[in-house]
């Protein structure tokens, strides 16, 4: 079963019924590991239709997909790269990115998850025997027997708990020695308690002893942790995958000779040039070439603007047709880039402030049951005047009874069910609190270009132009890689244009195509350079000979699921925003397709941050989806929020939530998850609080019996998991 | 009563042994995938004979 990706083939299963499996992975070694990530696998269907047409491709010798963490990876021959699957997959209908295999290789092998599961199941083997003993003793073993099932049970459950327990110390020791309280400083001091004292009584012969409740409770509340620690184990996992999409690299040309070196190696001064589709690595000053840039990251601007000698750029535009030279004027910590990244930081700060529900409930949790306990202790000091042994038995039955493992299950059970459900939607939460913020959105603000647009223009008056023209037009856009020509050239192709026979066809950087059509130049490119003004749509012109130029417009289509989730959040009584960096018209016409009312264009990253501020300012808590740069301040600043996968770095690591799929529609969704699975953390919470309403009186009078305290740890856990399933 | 020297020590050592596939079954990675897992059992691609 899983041979393919066995690192030790011995300890698989299916080996000795496939002995072929062996032989096949010793004779193909140097095999490279390819990891891509598929956010829209759901099925079994899914899983044999990717495995099977990965497996067809030449060079791939075994492909394995894995369901939980929506990823495949590929053993394949060295030549076969990653957009040649990638583009495989597509044609089978599945998005897919590749990953960088070295990152993910920490979070593969996942030693801490597998380490609380070995804890965890020590702990419920020990629990299980104990507990058997322990019905013998509840059910009238007496004397001599119950002497020895309490001596095999304390020899099962001390070395269960130095083992099984040990995060619980470790956390509460650390809290303690920086002068803090923390949920597992009660949770320790409990399991201690209780196997101390049951010992105790154990060597006096006593008639109670609770090694059963020190185990279950350190089993539950692993189980809690474990859960816990899945869920963001997940979400780890994938943003660092996304995170390893950008290459950190430059190509620098010293005295005519090109070099591949880092990001950070360059210094002010320095020749870096620049290839069309790559992305500006530092700020500089154009020294050769002409070229045009898409700033649509970094601004919003969808109009690819001019770059020739002199042009100022900044890291982080991508250069569209034309390789560059540039000359650097500010590379690392100086960088735009970096400037806006230490806006990001001093907003980061007022969200890390969030105290999130499970501490709050900890923070009145932990010292009211220690003051319940001492007072119990105190008073049956007195009551009974001095006999400190059955003082101490009531107040550890107190600490135990009041039961930590309901509180402690409370949170990750709902988490995990809820980040579980929104994961199959195609949304990672990153961070801990961000489902609870979320649950709070009453404002969502939207960013435009590659947010609610895909950042890929549409032609969108084709249908105004005279078949001849656009046979001229389609036979130059062909030629060129330039976003405009490429759509253009794509559109023309579905509507079955064939193209015109034209000579010469060149491609001048910055500028356009031109070609020769007989005796007459006919060119395709920017305004300027046909000699017609250009307006404030996306445009690019074409002319004949000398004849008047002609405009093809373009507009950037609407990301699937963008108009219903939209409708969707409004229908929910939220606020919806848009603002954009773009210029007023393909603004304004947006916000008209899609209903918003609030909307501004052409506002600038430090405004987009001052606008979210100024409306939390005002009480509204803002949820911020955006992608660009200059939506990275914003996105830190609110209250919780949102980036697609396709974002840029800073934006996906200042955002709380990624999005995996293309589709905005689950958006809306998402919140009312958001909103029911808080409300399900308070009603767990209430359950725990109702338990302990009723046990610790009883705990407090000395009528709780090492029965009574299992019952009710085990009733209140199991209430409080299935409370948390309830989730729908 | 004379029988629970036997039982006792027998219920734990099976006890144990179940604790120790366990153990076997996380070392070789059985729960590295339970979504996929419990959904490849519906497919029937390798039904006939074991994946060459």
């Amino acid at each position: 079963m899983s041979s393919a990706i066995q690192a030790r083939p011995s300890a698989c299963p299916a080996c000795a019924a496939a002995p072929a499996a062996e032989d096949l992975a010793a004779a193909a070694q140097p095999d490279a590991r390819l990891l891509l990530s598929l956010p829209t696998i759901h099925c079994a269907g899914c899983i044999s239709t990717v495995e099977k047409g990965l497996a067809r491709v030449p060079g791939v010798h075994s492909a394995r997909v894995n369901l939980t963490l929506k990823r495949v990876s590929v053993d394949a021959a060295p030549e076969i790269t990653a957009d040649q699957l990638i583009t495989e997959l597509d044609g089978l209908g599945y998005e897919a990115h590749e990953l960088d295999a070295g990152l993910l290789s920490v979070t593969a092998t996942d030693k801490a998850g597998r380490e609380i599961l070995m804890r965890l199941a020590v702990a419920g083997f020990a629990m299980m025997n104990v507990m058997l003993l322990s019905v013998a003793v509840w059910s009238g073993a007496a004397d001599a027997t119950r002497d020895l099932f309490h001596w095999i049970s304390a020899a099962i459950s001390l070395p269960t708990i130095a083992f099984s327990a040990q995060p619980f110390f470790r956390n509460a020791w650390a809290a303690l020695s920086a002068r803090r309280l923390n949920m597992d400083v009660p949770i320790s001091l409990a399991i201690l308690l209780a196997a101390g004292m049951s010992l105790y009584e154990t060597i006096l012969s006593g008639q109670h002893a609770y090694f059963d409740a020190a185990l279950s409770l350190t089993f539950f509340l692993l189980a809690g942790r474990y859960l816990d620690h899945r869920t963001r184990a997940v979400a780890r996992s994938a943003a660092e995958e996304l995170a390893a999409l950008e290459v950190p690299r430059a190509t620098r040309v010293v005295d005519g000779v090109e070099e591949v070196v880092a990001i950070a190696d360059l210094a002010v001064g320095d020749l870096v040039r620049v290839r069309p589709g790559g992305r500006l690595p530092v700020d500089g000053v154009v020294v050769e070439g002409q070229s045009e840039t898409d700033r649509s990251l970094l601004t919003g601007e969808s109009l690819p603007v001019f770059a020739g000698p002199d042009s100022v750029l900044s890291a982080g535009e991508v250069n569209l047709t034309g390789p560059l030279l540039v000359r650097v004027t500010a590379a690392g910590e100086d960088s735009s880039l970096h400037r806006m990244a230490d806006l990001v930081s001093v907003a980061e700060s007022s969200k890390n402030r969030y105290t999130s529900l499970a501490d709050r409930a900890a923070s009145i949790y932990a010292p009211g049951v220690h003051l319940l306990a001492l007072f119990a202790f105190l008073g049956w000091l007195w009551v009974s005047g001095g006999d400190l042994r059955l003082a101490l038995n009531i107040a550890v039955a107190v600490l135990i009874i009041t039961c930590p493992c309901a509180l402690g299950l409370a949170v990750p059970a709902v988490t995990t069910a809820a980040s579980g459900r929104l994961f199959r939607r195609g949304l990672l939460i990153k961070h801990g609190t961000a489902l609870e913020r979320l649950a709070e959105v009453d404002t969502v603000v939207f960013d435009k270009t590659g947010t609610l647009t895909e950042g890929a223009p549409e032609p969108t008056n084709l249908g105004d132009h005279p078949r001849r023209v656009l046979e001229i037009a389609l036979a130059l856009a062909g030629a060129s890689a330039h976003p405009l020509a490429r759509a253009l050239a794509r559109a023309a192709d579905q509507a079955g244009i064939k193209p015109a026979r034209l000579s010469d066809i060149r491609e001048k950087p910055g500028y356009g195509v031109e070609g020769r059509l007989g005796g007459e130049t006919v060119r395709l490119g920017r305004a300027e350079w046909v000699g017609a003004s250009s307006g404030t749509t996306t445009a690019a012109w074409l002319q004949i000979g000398q004849g008047a130029p002609v405009e093809f417009t373009f507009a950037d289509a609407l990301r699937p699921g963008a108009a219903a989730a939209v409708a969707a959040l409004q229908a929910q009584g939220m606020a919806v925003h848009l603002l954009s960096g773009d210029a007023e018209g393909p603004v304004r016409d947006l916000a008209d397709r899609l209903g918003i009312t609030h909307w501004q264009a052409g506002v600038l990253p430090v405004d987009k941050a001052a606008h979210v501020t100024g409306l939390s300012a005002d009480g509204a808590r803002v949820l911020m989806v955006g992608d660009g740069l200059n939506d990275t301040a914003a996105l830190a600043a609110a209250h919780v929020s949102i980036s697609p996968a396709s974002a840029l770095d800073a934006a996906r690591v200042a955002s709380d939530i990624v999005l995996l799929g293309k589709d905005l529609s689950p958006l809306p969704a998402a919140i009312t998850t958001a909103q029911k699975a808080t409300r399900r953390i308070k009603e767990n919470f209430s359950i725990a609080a109702l338990y302990n309403a009723i046990a610790v009186p009883v705990a407090l009078l000395g009528f709780a019996t090492p029965l009574a305290a299992a019952l009710a740890m085990s009733a209140s856990s199991i209430t409080v998991s299935l409370n948390a399933l309830r989730l729908r | 009563m004379e029988m629970l020297v036997y039982l006792i020590p027998i219920s734990l050592f099976l006890g144990g042994l179940g604790l120790a596939a366990f153990f076997w079954a996380l070392r070789s990675r059985q729960f590295d995938d339970p979504e996929g897992d419990s959904r490849r059992i519906l497919s029937d691609d390798w039904d006939d004979h074991p994946r060459p």
